[in-house]
């Protein structure tokens, strides 16, 4: 295929599209900053309003809002611990204790710097290497999204140190939340308790506000001082602060950014599971594990890189096999296919023009996503760390309300987060954190079907145990992280109890 | 969003009220509202038609989502809007047959006042190009000496894929092991990806694939204009003719005189040549059940899914 990079490049950089990005960053954003308000949801909105652009301009602007709502998603993370999307779960993890202890802003600059970083590396591996890693997509298999799911569940036992016991309950009660409504496999009712309400099953978006922002809205009426530390006045972006610690985390960010785009491609798996897959292994090779979880730079560094290259990745199985990649992908495609364009293997040969723009396009718009999101995170910061707690919490509790009833436009999710919220408040009391619930709650359902698929065809094949491990190298590899993940922090535990028996006289 | 395109009803409500338009309808925008995530065949179909809904009538469809339950969600609240005819949802065949029948989804079948049926997507049988099936006899073949062995992949479980997977078993015979995946797309990588042999989609699937997968039969009465050289199910004496079907609904209190405008005007966007060469480049069959034969479909379609849907209850 000939491509005029010429003709690419003076279009990419056409003032109106650059125009597009720009607008497209700021929105996406806002969008992904407001809990419940998703990427998919803005992008279907604004579909009819690119079919009076060309296609390229409208698929420009598409992209940008995306790639700035899965960043936007780590500003409600960090400043309220709440997630916006499931993909900023794993940055509450470090991003809110980094805004507990003063250190929101910076927190706020990280996040600006890895979405970037993150960003820019998918939007590379998506120029380059689409057609080969295209074929990642169809290599994984249901066994492999099993494992991948149970992968993402140990991070439970490392999240909840200090009470393994109690984070185990917490996964398994949120595995059983996975289970309401009615299964995809099999259609049994689950659970539903004869309820019309629950057959659509716990949606993931309103359980997360509820979980993880209800309570802290709970605390911040219970007790008297300030929701966040304002920051002393001057101090700025704290933008070479920042970029010190990204580069002494370099290996970090590209390790997770390479992990982002990865399971990016994967059609069943999502920004969740890549930035929890980018946390855990952020952690392990860390020297200072145990500063995870109590604000280390380098785990929010991890998530926030590996949540940005989702978008990158996601586009590879979406622009070269017609498989949408994520939710976002599945509403571009089908604005492709009401423009007109022949979506699948064709798009690269036969409209190559129009997808190099684009991907030139993407590119750019995360870069604009810089300054641009430098300035609004500075912006929210201020305002959440400014603003009286009387007017904060009716705002944000009002957010919530609106955020879960957007999703589907349903009160009964609003029920949902409500009673969600409630729970985590007392289990929370009770010394069970949101996390766990949540980690089951996102990785069951994938669990399930992976599991239930590769019985299923096991069962036809006469060859079970072959179909989910035997026969499946992909498999073996993540079993071995899964198996790693659990054994070094045990081989550790007893490596430091023998340093301290030698050291007893 | 939402706010935004209440507030725009608003002043479209207020603006119509003011020049007083009384029974021209539509004389506002009108509220479609879509039972899934948008990215879907029915989100795609719903925008194809959109721009000819202005055309004809001259008002916008404003396309909303209320995804939830396999559709059930939305359409276990549909009679509760108000029936002005300026609420309309589309409703999806087998599913509002099927669910009820199997679960109490919240609403029977009965409920829901259809006012036009509008395409398919028929079912295929597709595999990989460089499958060893060339024929649909080479998998009735291959399935009668190892009954069972054989997958076939597809969307969800009681689903159009899953009604086509035992119909073709009661037809011709042949066992294959049915593998539901989380939708149409999710299913499309375990067939190129080899996890199953085969898949039951529609021409929708191969019209996006192109290539890379090979259709052995579609289940229509004539061939798809996009795929001449495909033949259908009943050509090879597999009495299959049936799919996902989409079609419209309104509240049960909108007037009868609305309902049959509705109905004509769905009618004309149907006719329109441009609108058809659209559809079908897209993979889409057409479709035309106007309001009054809707009794008649529903009912012939209800006999077939009660059938089948007692033999997914056995398994």
């Amino acid at each position: 295929m000939d491509i005029d990079f010429g003709f690419v490049l003076s279009q990419a950089f056409s003032p109106f599209n650059l125009f597009l990005a720009l607008i497209g960053v700021v929105l996406g954003t806002v969008i992904g900053a407001l809990p419940g308000l998703s990427a998919t949801m803005a992008i279907a909105v604004l579909v009819p309003f690119t079919f009076t652009m060309d296609p390229a301009s409208g698929l420009i602007m598409l992209g940008a809002i995306y790639t700035g709502a899965i960043y936007g998603g780590a500003y409600a993370a960090i400043l309220v611990n709440t997630p916006g999307t499931p993909s900023a779960i794993a940055t509450t993890f470090d991003g809110f204790p980094m805004a507990k202890g003063g250190n929101g802003d910076l927190a706020m600059t990280l996040a600006s710097l890895a979405s970037v970083t993150g960003g820019v590396v998918g939007a590379i591996l998506l120029m380059t290497l689409s057609p080969m890693l295209a074929q990642i997509a169809l290599a994984f298999h249901s066994s492999e999204y099993f494992w991948l799911a149970i992968l993402g569940l140990t991070l439970v036992a490392s999240l909840s140190s200090g009470n393994v016991l109690k984070g185990l309950i917490g996964g398994a009660f949120g595995l059983t939340l996975s289970m309401i409504g009615v299964a995809v496999i099999g259609g049994d009712t689950r659970y539903t308790f004869n309820t019309t309400a629950l057959l659509g099953g716990i949606d993931i978006v309103s359980a997360l506000i509820g979980l993880y922002c209800i309570p802290v809205l709970i605390d911040m009426v219970a007790r008297p001082d300030r929701h966040l530390e304002p920051a002393p006045l001057g101090r700025g972006f704290r933008l070479f602060e920042a970029i010190g610690i990204c580069a002494k985390n370099g290996f970090n960010l590209i390790r997770s950014s390479i992990i982002g785009t990865l399971v990016g491609i994967l059609p069943g798996a999502g920004g969740s599971i890549a930035s929890l897959v980018s946390y855990s292994e952020a952690r392990r090779a860390s020297r200072h594990p145990e500063r995870f979880g109590k604000g280390e730079p380098a785990g929010l560094l991890a998530t926030e890189s590996a949540n940005n290259a989702t978008v990158g990745g996601g586009f590879i199985p979406t622009l070269v096999l017609g498989i949408p990649g994520t939710p976002p992908d599945a509403v571009i495609l089908g604005a492709l296919l009401v423009q007109g364009i022949r979506i699948g293997p064709e798009l690269f040969t036969q409209q190559s023009g129009i997808v190099y723009v684009f991907m030139f396009g993407l590119l750019i718009a995360t870069l604009l996503m810089l300054p641009m999101g430098l300035l609004i995170g500075r912006y929210a910061y201020r305002f959440i760390v400014n603003t009286p707690k009387g007017l904060l919490v009716p705002l944000i509790a009002f957010m919530t309300v609106v955020g879960s009833f957007a999703i589907h436009a349903n009160p009964h999710d609003v029920v949902v987060m409500v009673s969600m919220g409630l729970l985590g408040w007392l289990l929370g009391l009770a010394g069970y954190g949101p996390s766990p619930i949540v980690l089951g709650l996102v990785l069951g359902q994938i669990a399930e079907q992976g599991f239930m698929r590769a019985y299923m065809i096991g069962g036809a094949r006469g060859d079970f145990a072959g179909q989910l491990l035997f026969n499946r190298p992909i498999s073996w590899g993540i079993v071995a992280l899964i198996v790693i993940t659990l054994a070094v922090p045990i081989f550790r535990h007893f490596r430091a109890n023998g340093k301290a028996k030698e050291v007893r006289p | 969003m939402i706010f935004k395109k209440l507030t725009m009803l608003a002043a479209a409500a207020a603006f119509a009220g003011v020049s007083g338009a009384a029974w021209a309808y539509p004389d506002k925008p009108i509220n479609y509202i879509i039972p899934f995530n948008p990215g879907g065949e029915s989100d795609i179909s719903a925008r194809l038609q959109s721009p000819y809904f202005n055309k004809v009538t001259g008002q916008d469809v404003v396309i909303q989502y209320q995804a939830g339950a396999g559709g059930a969600q939305a359409w276990s609240v549909l009679n509760d809007q108000p029936g002005d005819g300026y609420t309309i949802m589309g409703t999806n065949l087998p599913h509002i047959v099927l669910q009820p029948l199997l679960q109490d989804p919240g609403y029977e079948t009965d409920d829901l006042t259809n006012v036009y049926m509008f395409h398919f997507t028929p079912d295929a049988l597709i595999v990989r190009a460089d499958s060893e099936f060339e024929t649909v006899q080479d998998v009735i073949d291959a399935a009668s000496e190892a009954p069972g062995a054989l997958t076939a992949g597809g969307s969800a479980t009681n689903s159009a894929n899953h009604i086509a997977n035992q119909l073709f078993a009661n037809e011709t015979g042949a066992q294959l092991t049915y593998i539901p995946y989380t939708g149409t797309g999710a299913s499309i990588p375990g067939l190129l990806g080899g996890e199953v042999e085969m898949l039951w989609g529609y021409t929708t699937v191969a019209a996006g694939q192109g290539d890379e997968v090979r259709m052995l039969a579609v289940a229509q009465e004539e061939r798809h204009p996009l795929f001449p050289d495909v033949p259908t199910f009943k050509e090879l004496g597999i009495d299959m003719v049936g799919g996902a079907y989409r079609g419209i609904a309104v509240p049960e209190s909108t007037p009868e005189d609305i309902r049959q405008q509705l109905s004509d005007i769905i009618g004309e966007i149907n006719a329109d040549p441009e609108f058809i060469a659209q559809m079908e480049e897209a993979g889409f069959a057409m479709l035309d059940v106007p309001y009054d034969e809707m009794d008649a479909f529903m009912e012939e379609r209800k006999r077939v899914y009660g059938e089948i849907a007692e033999q997914l209850n056995d398994e």
